[in-house]
């Protein structure tokens, strides 16, 4: 291992030959030989097999696992049952997928109840930096699209579920412009769209890197201008069911650990992700929130999961300076040149293959002493990113990537003039819970959008598709949830599932004192 | 007091006196001492707003504003989340609104009345020029608006410090969904594309492409 002023000099000295280099991608079959070697997903020893529920004899990591078999919060002899809301649609999370199903239903002419654990529009989505995979030019199609995320998930994507997102690119992007949401423009009037990691045409719409932030910002505001009646810092704690049927929730008001019971006649879980279980011990770039909460609870009410066992380290987190590792550095960077260095100044990878690539060949070269070690002891590698001025001229960093240059300056570090350092950073949840191309779960009434579902990404997502999938699918549980709201009368609110889940444990011998969800990760100094 | 060393600093938060770690974010100074953070915190990644913070260094007048997911701790720094307070959020229908100039002085009438102390912009952790950002929407130039607001993480700073009480921010946005809705050229290529779709361009090659195997699938090239 390197340090750390000696080898940025190595890496910027090199710089003038890499700028020329050509650096093939990998065969499949090296691809494939590199992630199974390194990807943290193929890591024997941080799986356990899943003892009880409807994946139950299947792998997932230990993080996980232990919250898929723990208690709920709730005790199950809760009495009365007396709901405090009643309600057509019960949407909880106010990140992109539960703002765009709450205003698609509410739209609809639904009555619609939005909870969400801290605010509204405080999410992975307000973070996404790099952009919206849409299938638009004219040499590009929805087809294209779909074999590029196919390839990229590793076959296993859901083809049902991945037609769905493809086709409904456009109309998703268009349903966003005409809210006022500003992508990036040609000087044709045409939208701008840039390539990503894995996708073979240029597909990315985007809001220089703030595209999470322009689309949260709009959708948030629409959500208030739509009076939508708004519960935050009131996250799910459980659900409720008849036996067959979702038939409501029960939250929990943070300010005075009251529970909150809701009737309704349809929940849409859009509850996010899973960074701050920081699995296998990775920092990650997702958001105070993101600890899964939607997945135990769905699991305990006898929703399957799917693809639970696999996912996404983006290849580029922030190593250094401490205070922000694990801090997402935009792989759009790579897609307008910027080139991976290791400790001797050469490149290991092309910077274009797909993410679990990519990350697996970063852990490589710092397993195999290729790395940097910064101050506080993490490892890393170099991400040359004043190449992209020399490339695509100089203010293109300035002009392009604003919230990268802005966050590294508050460090010190001018990115437009040194490489930064960075290692994988735990990112996406591949899979989830499992949906159909309505996104209702295997639950029925329980619907699902968002990056707490699985099966649309398969074993690896692609750049740009998870801004698109919470709007796909956020429009489609919204629409499903509307057309069931005459058909469908107010069920009994029941806590058995609950009993029955105490009896499998009992069964499968667990005694652990777990509870999920977790609501937040615990940092606190005690 | 108690010695700062070398790798210790004296911080105070919400008025109370710790010694924490260097090089440390705020936030992660407040967790340090056993604070439970829920208001106040969001994506720890200087782009949602919610760790609105008021901050002191050592020794200045100056009343200062940050993001605490972002600001280091300091020898003699004295800061307090901001967490939350009412800021006026005006309800408006993108499809009531005719003309977008005179919509925005319907919603924020206060947006006439800026007296130009700039306090604003100083008080923005974006660097947003936001008191020119409001003359331009004043003046109906709300691409000019748009521009300078792109950075804008709602976190409210601006806000308190206006003397002309303009929620700057609000009309920051506002002026940003106007340009989109009413002034940006239509996407032809987008609308284009969703037609071909409806029209069922591609059911034929889909209709062939859902029928092969996966080792077909891994190697088809689309037409």
């Amino acid at each position: 291992m390197s340090d750390i002023t000696e080898s940025k000099e190595i890496a910027i000295a090199s710089r003038s030959f890499r700028r020329v280099q050509t650096m093939p991608l990998l065969a499949s079959s090296a691809k494939d030989a590199l992630i199974h070697q390194y990807h943290p997903d193929y890591k024997k020893e941080a799986y356990r097999e899943i003892k009880i529920g409807p994946n139950a004899g299947e792998k997932t990591v230990y993080e996980l696992a232990n919250l898929l078999e723990a208690q709920s919060p709730v005790s199950k002899n809760m009495l009365p049952l007396n709901p405090d809301y009643l309600v057509d649609v019960l949407v909880i999370g106010g990140g992109g997928a539960g703002a765009t199903a709450a205003l698609t239903a509410k739209a609809l002419g639904a009555n619609v109840l939005l909870a969400t654990k801290l605010r509204l529009g405080d999410a992975n989505t307000v973070m996404a930096e790099g952009g919206m995979q849409v299938a638009i030019s004219k040499d590009d199609t929805p087809i294209r699209h779909y074999l590029d995320t196919l390839r990229g998930g590793h076959m296993e994507n859901d083809p049902a579920l991945l037609k769905v997102l493809v086709e409904e690119g456009p109309s998703a992007a268009k349903w966003l412009i005409d809210m006022g949401v500003l992508f990036d423009k040609e000087e044709d009037g045409n939208l701008s769209m840039r390539g990503g990691g894995g996708s073979s045409k240029p597909r990315l719409l985007r809001c220089k890197d703030y595209t999470g932030l322009e689309m949260m910002r709009v959708l948030k505001d629409e959500v208030l201008n739509q009076k939508i009646d708004l519960l935050e810092f009131s996250p799910v704690v459980e659900l409720l069911t008849d036996g067959e049927n979702c038939t409501g929730a029960v939250l929990k008001n943070l300010d005075n650990d009251r529970l909150i019971v809701v009737s309704a006649k349809s929940v849409i879980l859009a509850t996010g992700g899973i960074g701050r279980l920081h699995i296998q011990g990775f920092p990650t770039s997702n958001h105070y929130g993101a600890t899964a909460d939607g997945l135990p609870i769905a699991y305990r009410a006898g929703a399957k999961l799917t693809l639970q066992d696999t996912f996404q380290y983006h290849p580029t987190g922030a190593a250094f300076p401490e205070p922000i590792a694990g801090m997402l550095v935009t792989e759009a960077l790579r897609s307008v040149g910027a080139q991976l260095v290791n400790a001797n100044g050469e490149r290991f990878i092309n910077e274009m293959e797909t993410r679990d690539a990519v990350a697996s060949a970063v852990i490589a070269e710092c397993a195999q002493g290729r790395g940097v070690t910064t101050p506080s002891g993490r490892k890393g590698v170099w991400l040359d990113l004043p190449l992209v001025d020399a490339i695509n001229g100089e203010g293109t960093l300035a002009t392009r990537f604003p919230n990268m240059v802005r966050q590294f300056s508050r460090y010190q570090i001018d990115i437009r003039k040194e490489p930064v350092l960075i290692y994988p950073t735990l990112h996406y949840q591949n899979g989830g819970i499992k949906i159909d191309v309505n996104g209702e779960s295997t639950l029925p009434n329980l619907f699902v959008a968002g990056e707490a579902s699985g099966g649309i990404h398969g074993r690896n997502r692609l750049m740009g598709n998870s801004l698109l999938d919470i709007i796909v699918y956020g429009r489609r549980a919204g629409r499903a949830v509307s057309e069931r709201i005459s058909k469908t009368d107010f069920k009994k609110l029941t806590l058995n599932h609950l009993a029955q889940f105490d009896e499998a444990r009992a069964k499968a011998g667990i005694t652990s004192k777990t509870v999920s969800p977790i609501l937040f990760p615990d940092y606190v100094n005690r | 007091m108690a010695l700062a060393t070398e790798n210790l600093v004296n911080v105070e938060i919400m008025g109370k006196r710790y010694q924490v770690p260097s090089g440390i974010t705020l936030i992660q100074a407040m967790w340090h001492v056993g604070h439970e953070v829920t208001r106040g915190i969001g994506c720890l990644g200087g782009v949602c707003g919610a760790c609105a913070t008021y901050y002191r260094k050592e020794g200045s007048y100056e009343l200062k504003t940050g993001l605490a997911c972002q600001l280091l701790v300091e020898e003699g720094i004295s800061f307090s989340l901001l967490q939350s307070f009412p800021v006026r959020k005006p309800v408006y229908k993108m499809d009531e609104i005719s003309d977008p100039k005179k919509a925005l002085f319907q919603y924020f009438p206060e947006a006439a009345l800026c007296r130009n102390c700039n306090a604003c912009s100083e008080a923005c952790p974006q660097d947003i020029d936001v008191r020119t950002g409001i003359w331009k929407a004043a003046f109906g130039d709300f691409k000019g608006a748009s521009e300078l607001f792109l950075p804008c993480v709602m976190c409210n700073l601006c806000v308190p410090v206006c003397i002309a009480e303009i929620s700057s921010n609000q009309v920051g946005l506002f002026s940003r969904r106007v340009q989109g809705v009413f002034f940006e050229q239509k996407p032809l290529d987008l609308i284009f594309r969703t037609e071909e779709i409806t029209a069922g361009k591609y059911d034929s090659e889909w209709k062939r492409l859902l029928a092969l195997s996966k080792e077909e699938l891994e190697v088809y090239s689309p037409s």
